[in-house]
Formats: C-alpha cells, structure tokens, sequence
C-alpha cells in the first residue's frame, strides 16, 4: 500500500431524481495525514456529498475511489465502510441499540470480532473518551452532547482509517463543543469534518475547503478582524 | 418514556438467568394450550401456575397488579355484554335483557384464561432485554425482518413520540386550540401525515447509519447465554404443563 490517496471523488454528479443536480462535476481526495474541513451554506451539496462518498448513493456519473478500489458490489462497499468513521449529523440516527455498551460493539461485531474483543474494544474506547460510567445507560436518555460523544465513540470503536464528522457542532453547549474538540484534535486519524463552524474547523483541521453550488473548491482566506467583547462571547456566533 | 422501561427485565432469578430462546420456547409452549382450553378447571390450573412462574421470578406483585389492572380494563366488557348475550339458564333479567348461568361462565372463563396468559408472557418475555430479544428470535429461526422491526419499533418509538410532541407544541404555540370543526380534523391529518414522513426519513438515515457501520442483516448480542441444563428443564416444564392443561381440559370434556 503506497501512501496514495484514501479517498478520491473525480468529477462527481449527483441528481436527485426528477430534481436539479445538487453535484456538478465534485473533485475531491483526502490522502494519509490530510485533516480537512469543508464549509458551505446549506443546499450547497455537502450531506449529499458525503453520502454519495460512502456509497450510499450511487453518482450519476464520475467516479468513486475509496482506499484504492472503486466499491462496485455491497461486500465491496461495506467492507470500505468499514474503514471509514461517519458521524451522522444526527446522534438518534446513529444510536439504535438498547444500552451505550451495545452501540459502541455493534461497529466491531459487525466486522467480525468475537464477543470479547468487541466488548474489550468497546470498553477501551469508552474509556479512551472518559465515557466509561455511560455503558448500562440507555442512548435515548442520554443530552445531546453526550449522544454526540457516544455516536463518536460508536464509530472510533471500529479503528478507523478515515474520519468523516456531518456538522459535529450542531445543537451542543460550549462545554460539550469543547470536550469534542479536544477529543478529535487528539485524534491522528485523517479526517474530514463539514460544518458552519469555522472557529471549530480551524481548530480542529489544517485546511479548509469550501462547497458552493455543488463544486468544491479551495477554501480562500477573507481577511477580517476579529475584536468584540460581549456576553457569552464564547458561544459560537455570526455577525452580520 | 415509562413505558419503555423494562422493570421486569432486570431480576435475578432462575427464570431470568435460563436462555431467552428458553424463554420463548416455554411462553409458546405454556400461552397457545392456555388460549385454546374452555373448560372452567382448566383455567384455573393455568392461572394458578402462571402466578407460580411469577413467584420463581422473583417479580414485583404491585407491578404485575398494575399491568392486570390496565388488561382488565378490557375484559370488564365482557362481564357487560356476555352474560346477556349467551343462551341458558337464565339467572336475572334486565328489562327486555336476560342475564344467563352460560353467560357468566364464559365471562369467567375469559378472564381466567386472559389473566394466566398475559401474567406467563409477562414472566417469561418480559424477563429478556430488549437487547437480548432480537438474537434470540433470530436464533430461533423468526424472520429477520421480524426481529429488526421489533427492535427498532422498541427504539425508535420514543423518538416519534418526541417528534409529534414537538409538533404539537409547535401547533399550539401558534394558537392551536383542538375543536369539533374541520380545522381542527385537517390540521390533525397533516400532523399524522408529517409523523409518517419523518419517520420515513428518519428510517432511512438509521439504514444509512447502519450501513456505514457494517451492518449486514445479522444481529449480534454481547450476552452469552448457553444453553444449560436448567434451560432444558424449563422448555420440559413447558411441555409438561402445556399437556398437564390440554389432558384435563379434554379428560373433562370426555374424550380422554
């Protein structure tokens, strides 16, 4: 395995059916060590990029790579799934099982481990994110940060080649923001994370990317100043 | 959300440490005799020792309480229109309406019948988690669309409930008062509507999700149940009874 390209997209379009293309010819390659943020307004493609990444839509033309091969068959594509991390935008999408414990062994039973090293697996990561008290605890009960964490831990329980993060951000509380990025900064797997957030991107990925009307392009740097103070200055917000 | 808890699920007893495929064996093997008995003895020898299940549960007696109360909410019905309604040996009448001796056995018999059933299902289903629930039946060879729509009906039930929750605070927030008038039946009907296709997405999303986890239609569990010697006794427990009520129901009835 050469250190080539883990993820490339070329020239990628997606319509959804009797709609307007929302991909128009999508470049895009994440290579080993890449950490890269992508932004974009809403509609601008980025949920349908990743989906047709994962090979959960099929493009209407162009070409998906993921670690070498092009995923052609289900097997194929799941066992390319397999190596990749996706952090829904949604934890209650992610999180179906009856107990934390549960969710975060169903990645590694699923590619083949036996009872006890996915409970061992489990129970590592868990511990790895400081979650180790949550595994009885039922994931519908649980606030939305730490569905958020548990979703994550669900996903790095599988090791991971790649990681793929949907708007990590949205809806959680400044601590539980701030927990996350520390967790993912820590990480050194190669990854893509979408989101508004740029303050987070910038924290947490080493170029940004940015999407617009179904391209992606080079992020460009606007100069701006930055230099307010107000209350709860620290939550995340825009300015007009 | 209290009534996705499983209260019954957590004991420690003999009942609750056999197999759940054990479990399911013996609740079939108990449950489809009891339904299909009709002679009075019977249903009592089967509510009898569907209460006994419960004592080798080791399960809260105010809690089943509770849970007959709500099942013979229903079977109250009955004691209203069976009594009237069978021919017989008329006991007591009502104007025109005839209460019979016929009447009032098959009411009684219903309920005995009800009651053991729904208390042996509570004992030996309502003991196995969720979590353990969908492997099982699996294992027991159920379809697995059966297994999955079982387990994420369990899941995700809440989640809808959340949602229409939401819409309905929604709608009254803008001044939504519920009313007998056509408004009211419209907006109700766009609010069902609105709760299937969100449920429809968010199936999808799970689906996606799951996928991307590697899911390949098999359910695994992190419980290790094997099967033991007790579980055979169960399931020959199951059998026994399930004849013991068949062979005195017919014996009865003067076929055996």
């Amino acid at each position: 395995m050469t250190h080539g390209n883990l993820i490339n997209l070329h020239d990628v379009y997606y319509a959804y059916p009797h709609e307007a293309p929302v991909l128009n010819g999508v470049n895009f390659c994440l290579a080993g060590g890449d950490s890269l943020g992508l932004m974009g307004p809403n509609g601008a493609g980025k949920t349908t990029f990743l989906h047709v990444l994962m090979g959960l839509l099929k493009p209407t033309q162009g070409t998906v790579e993921l670690f070498g091969i092009k995923p052609n068959t289900p097997e194929e594509l799941r066992k390319a799934r397999l190596q990749i991390g996706f952090l829904f935008q949604n934890s209650d999408d992610q999180l179906f099982s009856p107990t934390v414990l549960d969710d975060v062994a169903f990645g590694p039973l699923n590619q083949g481990l036996s009872r006890e090293q996915a409970l061992e697996r489990a129970r590592t990561t868990l511990q790895t994110l400081g979650l180790e008290s949550f595994e009885p605890r039922v994931p519908y009960r649980l606030s939305g940060g730490e569905k958020k964490l548990v979703a994550l831990a669900t996903i790095l329980a599988m090791e991971p080649k790649v990681l793929i993060l949907d708007e990590p951000t949205t809806g959680l509380s400044p601590e539980a923001r701030k927990r996350l990025m520390t967790i993912i900064n820590d990480l050194d797997t190669p990854r893509l994370v979408v989101s508004h957030d740029a303050d987070f991107l910038s924290h947490t990925t080493d170029s940004i990317l940015a999407m617009r009307n179904g391209v992606i392009r080079p992020g460009q740097l606007k100069p701006h100043t930055h230099m307010h103070v107000h209350a709860e200055g620290d939550i995340p917000h825009e300015h007009g | 959300m209290t009534s996705l808890a499983e209260p019954f699920a957590t004991g420690n007893s003999f009942i609750h440490r056999s197999d759940p495929r054990a479990r399911i064996a013996c609740a079939v093997l108990l449950t489809v005799p009891m339904a299909l008995v009709d002679t009075q003895l019977t249903a009592w020898t089967a509510l009898v020792f569907s209460l006994v299940l419960t004592v080798l549960a080791l399960l809260d007696p105010i809690e089943i309480f509770r849970r007959l109360l709500v099942v013979n909410l229903f079977i109250v019905f009955l004691w209203f229109f069976l009594p009237f309604s069978s021919p017989g040996i008329p006991i007591f009448s009502i104007g025109s309406l005839t209460a019979t001796k016929q009447g009032f056995q098959l009411a009684l018999l219903l309920t005995l019948k009800s009651n053991a059933v729904v208390i042996t299902l509570m004992t030996l289903l309502g003991t196995i988690r969720m979590q353990d629930m969908g492997p099982a039946m699996q294992a027991m060879g159920v379809p697995p669309k059966l297994c999955h729509l079982l387990l994420f009906t369990y899941r995700y039930i809440f989640v809808i409930r959340q949602e229409y929750e939401v819409m309905i605070r929604a709608m009254q927030a803008r001044g939504f008062a519920p009313a007998n008038n056509i408004h009211t039946y419209r907006s109700y009907a766009w609010l069902v509507g609105m709760l299937l296709v969100r449920s429809w997405d968010r199936a999808e999303r799970v689906n996606s999700a799951m996928l991307c986890r590697g899911f390949s239609g098999k359910l695994y569990t992190l419980s290790r149940h094997r099967f033991k010697f007790s579980d055979m006794i169960l399931i020959s427990a199951g059998v026994l009874l399930g004849s013991i009520f068949v062979f005195i129901d017919l014996h009865i009835k003067g076929i055996i």
